[in-house]
C-alpha cells in the first residue's frame, strides 16, 4: 500500500519526455520477480516446480538483462542543446 | 560463524536497501540528467536482491537439510542472460513492440510460479493466499496473451485493424466472470486441482479477446495497460510468497502503468473502460463515408524548401508515420539545416504520437535532436499563432481541428495541436487516405494548408538537399 502510494507521488512527476524509459525501467524492476523463481528452482521440491522455476527464470533474467540494457541506451540517447558540443 | 538469526536480519536489511534503491531508481528517472544514476539505482537492486535470495536458499538448504540446484539456478539466469542482450538491442523504432513482448515475459513468469505454488501447495493452501495466487495468475496469464497480440499487431504480423464482432463484449465480461467464479469455487475447495488449468486457460483467452478489438491509435493505452497488470500480478506474487520487495517492485509498476494509461486516456478525452472495451475504428468508418474529393494544394520540396527558409519560427509535428518511415535521422538533418539559418525550430509532441508512451521523444533523441527542443503540447499550443510554419509528418488525429469543432467526430473532446492557428502549415503524408482512425482531418483542405505527398523519409530527404544546396 505503502509502496503504491510512494510510486504514485514519485511518477506522477515524471516528465512525458522519459515515459517510453520509464515504462521500460518498471519492466526491468518487475522482473524481481525472479526470486520467487530462483527459489522454486532451488528447493526443487518437485520436478515440475523445478521446470516452471526454471523458465520462470529465464523469461525474468531476460528481462532484467534487456530492460535495463535498452533503458540505458535511451536515456544515453537524451542530450540537452545548452552545454555546446565540439 | 555467523548466527541463523544474524543473517536473516542481514537478509531483511538488504531486501529494505534493494526496495528503497528501486524507488529511487524511479525518482531519478523524472529527468534526463538523473536518469542514467537511477538506472544504476536499479541495477544495484536487483543484484542485491537476488544475492539476497541466494543467501536465504543456502541457509535454508542448511536448516532443512536439502541441496539447493544452484547448477540450475546459474544456467536458467545464464539462458536468460543470452535471451535478454539482444532484447536489449533491438532498433529503436522496435522498442513499443519489445516492451510489450517484455510485458509478457514478465507476466508469464509470475503465471508460472503461480502455477508452482499451487501445485506444490493445492488442499493445503489457505483462503488468503489462493486469493491472491488466483488474482496472480488470472492477471498474469491474460497480460502474456495480451501483450502477445500486442505485440503481433506492433510487429505488423498481426492485423493492426481492429476486429470486432456483435456482443463482443457480451462475450469478454463472460469470460471475466466465469474466471472469476472458478477463483471462488477453488478458494473455497482448494483441492479441487483439475479446475486450476482451467481458470489459466480462460484467462489466457481473456488477453487475446481484449487486445483483438484494440486498434493501432489505442496501443499507448493499452500497452500502459497491461505493463500496470503485470506489475499488479507481480505483486500478488509478493503476497503469496510473503516477500515484501515483490510487493513494493510489483506495486511501483502497477501504479506507474495505472498513471500512464490514465494519462494516455485522457490524452484521448476516452474513459479507460471505452478504451478497453470499444473499438475505434468502427466508429470511425461511418464518419470518413462522408469525406468526398475536395480540393487540396500540393507542394514540391522545392517550394516547401523556400518556405521553411523563408521562416523564422518552425514547429514540427512528428507521428507515427514518422517512426514507420524510419524518418527521425533525416528531420534531425532538416532541423540541423534550419537551425543553421536561424531559424528556430521546434517539436510539438502529443501524448499519444506513435505506439506507446513517449515514443517520439525516444525516436527523436535516437536521432540527436536535443531533448529540449522537444514540447509537450500544453506548452506549445499557445505558441502556435506565432509560428510560421507548422511541418507535420506522419501525424493526422492529433493535429485534427475536428476534435474542437465538429460535435459528430468521433474524436470529439480529444485534446489537439492547434496546428491550423499556424500561418502557413505543411503537411507530409503518403496520400489523402485518413489516418489510422480513419477519420478525416479538415486541416488539409484549410486555405494555409500544403499536402507535401510523399514518403517521409524521402521528401524531408529533398528538402534538406534544396536547403543544403541553396
Amino acid at each position: 500500500m505503502l509502496a503504491a502510494f510512494i510510486g504514485f507521488e514519485v511518477i506522477k512527476r515524471i516528465s512525458p519526455l522519459l515515459h517510453t524509459p520509464l515504462m521500460s525501467i518498471t519492466n526491468a524492476l518487475d522482473a524481481i520477480a525472479v526470486v520467487g523463481a530462483i527459489v522454486l528452482v532451488g528447493r526443487h521440491e518437485s520436478r515440475t516446480a523445478l521446470i516452471l522455476g526454471i523458465l520462470a527464470t529465464i523469461a525474468a533474467t531476460s528481462n532484467i538483462v534487456g530492460g535495463f540494457l535498452i533503458t540505458d541506451r535511451m536515456v544515453k540517447m537524451f542530450k540537452s542543446s545548452r552545454p555546446t558540443k565540439p | 560463524m555467523i548466527t541463523v538469526a544474524g543473517s536473516q536480519a542481514f537478509i531483511g536489511l538488504v531486501y529494505l536497501i534493494a526496495s528503497a534503491l528501486f524507488i529511487l531508481a524511479l525518482k531519478w528517472m523524472n529527468a534526463p540528467p538523473t536518469a542514467r544514476r537511477g538506472i544504476l539505482a536499479g541495477e544495484i537492486g536487483m543484484v542485491l536482491a537476488i544475492g539476497g535470495t541466494l543467501l536465504q536458499l543456502g541457509i535454508d538448504g542448511k536448516l532443512e537439510h536439502i541441496t539447493i540446484a544452484y547448477g540450475w539456478i546459474f544456467l536458467a539466469l545464464g539462458i536468460g542472460t543470452a535471451i535478454g542482450v539482444p532484447l536489449g538491442l533491438v532498433q529503436m523504432t522496435a522498442v513499443p513492440q519489445r516492451t510489450a513482448l517484455s510485458h509478457a515475459f514478465g507476466a508469464f513468469c509470475v503465471t508460472l510460479v503461480g502455477t508452482a505454488e499451487f501445485y506444490l501447495g493445492t488442499s493445503t493452501i489457505p483462503a488468503f493466499k489462493m486469493s491472491v495466487l488466483c488474482v496472480e495468475v488470472i492477471l498474469g496469464g491474460l497480460t502474456v496473451t495480451g501483450s502477445l497480440m500486442a505485440a503481433g499487431k506492433l510487429q505488423e504480423i498481426l492485423p493492426q485493424r481492429p476486429i470486432t464482432y456483435k456482443g463482443q463484449n457480451f462475450v469478454n465480461l463472460a469470460l471475466l466472470a466465469s474466471t472469476a467464479i472458478i477463483a471462488i469455487f477453488l478458494i473455497r475447495n482448494p483441492g479441487a486441482t483439475h479446475l486450476y488449468p482451467v481458470m489459466v486457460g480462460v484467462a489466457l483467452i481473456v488477453g487475446v479477446m481484449l487486445v483483438i478489438p484494440i486498434g493501432g491509435a489505442d496501443m499507448p493505452t493499452v500497452i500502459s495497460l497491461l505493463n500496470s497488470y503485470a506489475g499488479l500480478s507481480a505483486a500478488a506474487m509478493g503476497f503469496v510468497l510473503n516477500n515484501k520487495l515483490l510487493i513494493v517492485a510489483g506495486a511501483l509498476d502497477g501504479s506507474s502503468g495505472f498513471i500512464l494509461s490514465v494519462i494516455m486516456s485522457k490524452a484521448m478525452n476516452r474513459s479507460f473502460i471505452n478504451v478497453v472495451f470499444g473499438a475505434f475504428g468502427q466508429v470511425a468508418a461511418a464518419a470518413a463515408g462522408a469525406a468526398e474529393a475536395r480540393p487540396v494544394k500540393s507542394a514540391s520540396p522545392e517550394e516547401a524548401a523556400g518556405i521553411l527558409a523563408a521562416a523564422s519560427k518552425v514547429v514540427i509535428v512528428p507521428g507515427y508515420g514518422m517512426a514507420v518511415a524510419q524518418a527521425q535521422h533525416k528531420v534531425r538533418e532538416l532541423y540541423d539545416a534550419l537551425t543553421k539559418r536561424g531559424v528556430d525550430v521546434r517539436f510539438a509532441i502529443h501524448p499519444v504520437a506513435g505506439r506507446m508512451p513517449g515514443h517520439m521523444n525516444v525516436l527523436l533523441a535516437e536521432a540527436d535532436v536535443p531533448y529540449d527542443r522537444l514540447i509537450e503540447m500544453d506548452d506549445i499550443n499557445g505558441d502556435f499563432p506565432q509560428t510560421d510554419v507548422s511541418l507535420i509528418i506522419g501525424a493526422n488525429d492529433v493535429t485534427n481541428p475536428a476534435a474542437k469543432t465538429d460535435k459528430s467526430s468521433p474524436i470529439y473532446g480529444m485534446p489537439v495541436l492547434d496546428v491550423e492557428k499556424s500561418h502557413t502549415v505543411m503537411v507530409i503524408k503518403r496520400s489523402m487516405n485518413p489516418g489510422f482512425a480513419g477519420i478525416d482531418n479538415p486541416l488539409y483542405y484549410m486555405d494555409q494548408t500544403l499536402m507535401l505527398f510523399g514518403d517521409a523519409k524521402v521528401f524531408v530527404g529533398n528538402i534538406v538537399k534544396e536547403l543544403t544546396h541553396t
